[in-house]
């Protein structure tokens, strides 16, 4: 680790060299180390130490409104390097034509909350332990006669933002997290976990989760394709997350009209028992305190009990709208997604994964959805594979293993067929090391199956 | 930093089933530049900026486009690669990528449609200068793409049903990468990949004897083709670049290899398998291992005009420019969607469609293909944004295609 005071060293030394009007410096600093299973042995394992400077400049035009910027990053931390990084800031920003919407980066308007993210037992862990971690469960699928791969994660992570406004942010925290796939001839097994300390992840649980799903899928069964109702466990539920947040949760979709929210606040949009929230400060999730532009996490509420309520915001976004400020959700400078919610909680319902099983005369249980892609982002409609775990339910009970399946379906459609959600909250990590959404199974009454694989 | 490593691979020890074995040893020296004709750090920004700009007034000199995009991106990468069996290569790789894109929403629907240029998802990109740049004319396209942007809104919806399918050289290029660069990677196929993208159903018994696409489709893994992504002096792991036939004829004849998979699959198939790697190991930078990746994956030409492959044609689907594309973890299922399309009818293209998507089983598909265009239709696009391996690494590939027509492809997928 860099540690609070070198880094807020390395900003204001910039901060103290740069001669734009106003300047951002973003330092993130990361320790990842990941180890690597296939075929029920360590096959990768590698760590990886790096810090990137991210410097933002913004020059302003005496007389006219708006502003030049300009971004320029390194991961050199010599005074050299940051010197020319500034200057190529400030190269990059003379060379704009001025932004006449771009107002002001944001200043220290609110007090930071304190949050625990870092776990000390996870900063520490040693390459034997990952080995052991990994290797219970490739055991354990030796012994089934069947073969497990995955990926077991440890990072620590630093991030501060310091800018010439006063803003003075910095957090550290850790991540434990870990993926299995466990394969017969014929089938396969998923779990996944995610931790901020390493010790609470349970190597046992999740071998013997992987490992039954892939004994108990074996010879699958064709099925012909239509719709069904289905039965999604979590890791299929926080595609259903991610693609609202990917297609339209953030503040520039929105404004840019691609949004499925875009002209739908206030207006009930899908179930009335589906509740959909970032919070970036909740200690269910991995808490985080600010986000790349050093502004405060507000919780926001996006869908409340079916009812479109609002999408996140950065704070150039927010300057576009009358009243909006940044509700501390920005990428780092500059990105073509927009402000982004990296906490999302979808919130329990009251049933138990057996009830909704039980509940079920006829439908298909889906473990996990595969390479999903938008098709048409404003509805939502979205074409993936089934993986990992496929089942025809019939009466209550798992009747037999399928054949994948591809479905084409609006996610927002089939969050209007909700029959039950259930009681627990995954906590599940998304893309990098950012996202992270905690969410519950879904019974869905309607999905559409569009076609079929050979196994 | 050298007793971490130590201490890293002694636990990776701990849990093993083989020795690694890497073949003969690799010990080539020498010097591999990337040939461009104007060096794009010669060019200023102001001139970089101006282009951009001109482009993006373009996009939005058609009414109705609501987001126009314009960028370029260069990359200089620059490394050495050293080994204890004697090798010391040093290689400089240059791309030039450029792209737009205009999107038009509705304001009555809120519908949104897309155009790109030349490729889609930000950009085409080669191993060239400047000039690669100069050769997109993202200036004078610029109208043109905003101007479909707008015209699919209006545009009817592709039909659903069972037709003709003729794929443009950029969808059928993402067509190749997925259905065919992907299931060759010889790790995917001996399963290090299995927990993240998935395996391959290209498996080893099928090496040499098994009818991937019909008689007319030839393809094969070049890594010495000018201008390719996927081009240059040595892999890294120091293996020359090299040419290795994949499809023959219809007939699957070879895998994207290392040095130690090259080994496990002649321990399988035996002396009918190379006895040294194909030369497909890369890294995406500094602090990424090398994974077996795509080179440039090509569709080699047919022998078609273009013309008389539409004039050919009495009824079916042109589709061109990817929008979404989906596979399933052993590369067999697959759904594409495409920004534009055109319906074809008694040999002509006719009128636009918008929303086109097409699916299919990857055999079978490449089974049901019976025209493919010549030499002067064909042309190596760039992918620069292949995503594999845990911790992430993009590659930059390419792919080499010319316009192709399949029968009986289900079209026209709703949700």
């Amino acid at each position: 680790m860099l540690g609070q005071k070198r880094i807020r060293d390395i900003g204001e030394s910039v901060l103290a060299h740069s001669s734009a009007d106003q300047t951002e410096v973003v330092i993130m600093a990361g320790e990842n180390y990941l180890t690597r299973f296939a075929n029920s042995s360590i096959h990768q394992n590698v760590a990886e130490a790096d810090t990137e400077v991210r410097i933002r400049v913004v020059l302003r035009d005496p007389g006219s409104q708006g502003a030049r910027v300009g971004v320029a990053t390194t991961n050199n931390l010599g005074d050299e390097a940051l010197a020319r990084t500034l200057e190529n800031a400030l190269e990059i920003a003379r060379l704009q034509p001025a932004n006449p919407a771009f107002r002001s980066l944001p200043g220290p308007d609110r007090p930071l909350a304190e949050v625990d993210a870092f776990s000390e037992v996870t900063a520490s862990c040693t390459p034997e332990q990952r080995a052991r971690g990994a290797g219970e469960i490739c055991l354990m699928a030796r012994d089934a006669g069947v073969v497990a791969s995955g990926a077991l994660t440890t990072s620590v992570l630093e991030l501060a933002v310091i800018n010439s406004l006063g803003i003075r942010a910095y957090q550290s925290a850790t991540l434990a997290d870990i993926n299995t796939v466990v394969m017969s001839d014929t089938s396969a097994g998923y779990a996944a976990s995610l931790a901020m300390d390493f010790d609470t992840l349970d190597f046992e649980a999740l071998g013997r989760e992987a490992v039954e799903k892939c004994l108990h899928s074996q010879n699958p069964r064709a099925l012909e394709h239509g719709e069904y109702t289905v039965i999604l466990e979590p890791y299929a539920v926080q595609d259903l997350v991610q693609m609202l947040a990917y297609t339209g949760l953030g503040a520039l979709a929105y404004q840019e009209g691609r949004s499925f929210l875009t002209g739908k606040l206030g207006e009930q949009i899908v179930d009335a028992r589906v509740s959909i929230w970032d919070d970036g400060l909740s200690s269910d999730g991995i808490p985080w305190s600010f986000d790349f532009e050093g502004v405060p996490k507000q919780r926001v509420d996006l869908i409340e009990k079916g009812v479109a309520r609002g999408v996140v915001y950065d704070s150039y976004r927010a300057s576009k709208e009358e009243g909006k400020q940044s509700t501390g959700h920005a990428l780092p400078a500059p990105n073509n997604m927009g402000p982004f919610p990296w906490n999302v909680f979808f919130g329990p319902g009251d049933a138990t994964l057996d009830e909704i099983v039980a509940s079920t005369e006829r439908g298909i249980y889906v473990t996990r959805f595969h390479y999903t892609r938008p098709v048409e982002p404003k509805k939502v409609v979205i074409t993936g594979m089934t993986r990992d775990g496929t089942f025809l339910i019939e009466n209550g009970e798992i009747a037999y293993p399928l054949k994948n399946l591809r479905f084409t379906q609006s996610y927002l459609e089939a969050l209007n067929s909700v029959e039950m959600i259930g009681n627990k909250l995954r906590l599940l990590s998304g893309m990098g090391n950012v996202v992270r959404d905690s969410v519950p199974a879904l019974k869905l009454g309607r999905f559409r199956f569009t076609g079929a694989t050979e196994f | 930093m050298t007793a971490l490593a130590v201490q890293i691979a002694r636990a990776s020890a701990l849990f093993k089933t083989h020795d690694v074995r890497l073949g003969p040893p690799v010990s080539h020296t020498g010097t591999y530049r990337t040939p461009v004709s104007v060096d794009p750090w010669d060019v200023s920004f102001e001139d970089k900026i101006d282009l951009l700009l001109k482009a993006d007034a373009g996009l939005r000199s058609a009414r109705g486009v609501a987001v126009a995009n314009a960028s370029l991106a260069f990359w200089r990468e620059h490394k050495f690669f050293a080994n204890s069996e004697g090798a010391f290569l040093e290689q400089e790789l240059i791309e030039s990528g450029g792209g737009i894109e205009a999107i038009a929403v509705d304001p009555g629907t809120g519908e949104v449609q897309k155009r790109s240029h030349p490729n889609s998802f930000a950009r085409d990109q080669r191993q060239e200068g400047w000039e690669a740049i100069l050769a997109m004319d993202l200036v004078g396209s610029a109208p043109r793409i905003g101007e479909e942007a707008v015209a699919l809104l209006k545009a009817d919806p592709c039909p659903s049903g069972v037709t003709t399918l003729i794929l443009g050289g950029t969808q059928l290029a993402l067509q190749v990468h997925e259905s065919c660069g992907h299931p060759i990677e010889l790790d995917r196929v001996f399963g290090t990949e299995a927990s993240f993208a998935g395996t391959s159903f290209l498996t080893p018994e099928k090496y040499g004897g098994f009818r991937y696409g019909s008689d007319l489709v030839n393809m094969t893994a070049d890594a010495t083709i000018p201008g390719g992504l996927g081009t240059f002096g040595w892999d890294d792991e120091g293996v020359p670049a090299q040419r290795v036939p994949i499809v023959r004829q219809g007939m699957f004849q070879g895998y994207l290899t290392s040095r130690e998979t090259a080994q496990q699959l002649r321990e399988i198939v035996g002396e009918e398998a190379p006895a040294s790697s194909g030369g497909a190991m890369r890294a995406d930078g500094w602090n990424r291992i090398p994974l077996v990746r795509m080179t440039n994956v090509n569709l080699e030409p047919g022998e078609w005009e273009f013309d008389d492959l539409i004039a050919d044609t009495d009824e079916g689907i042109y589709m061109e420019l990817n929008k979404s594309w989906s596979i399933d973890d052993k590369r067999l299922n697959f759904q594409f969607g495409t920004e534009i399309a055109y319906e074809i009818k008694g040999g002509s293209l006719g009128r636009m469609l918008k929303n086109a998507t097409y699916t299919g089983i990857t055999p079978q598909f490449w089974q049901s293909c019976d025209a493919i265009c010549n030499a002067n239709h064909w042309r190596v696009w760039g992918t620069p944004n292949c995503g594999k391996g845990q911790p992430g690494q993009v590659a930059h590939t390419g792919h080499g295609t010319a316009p192709a027509r399949f029968r009986n492809v289900q079209v026209g997928v709703t949700g």
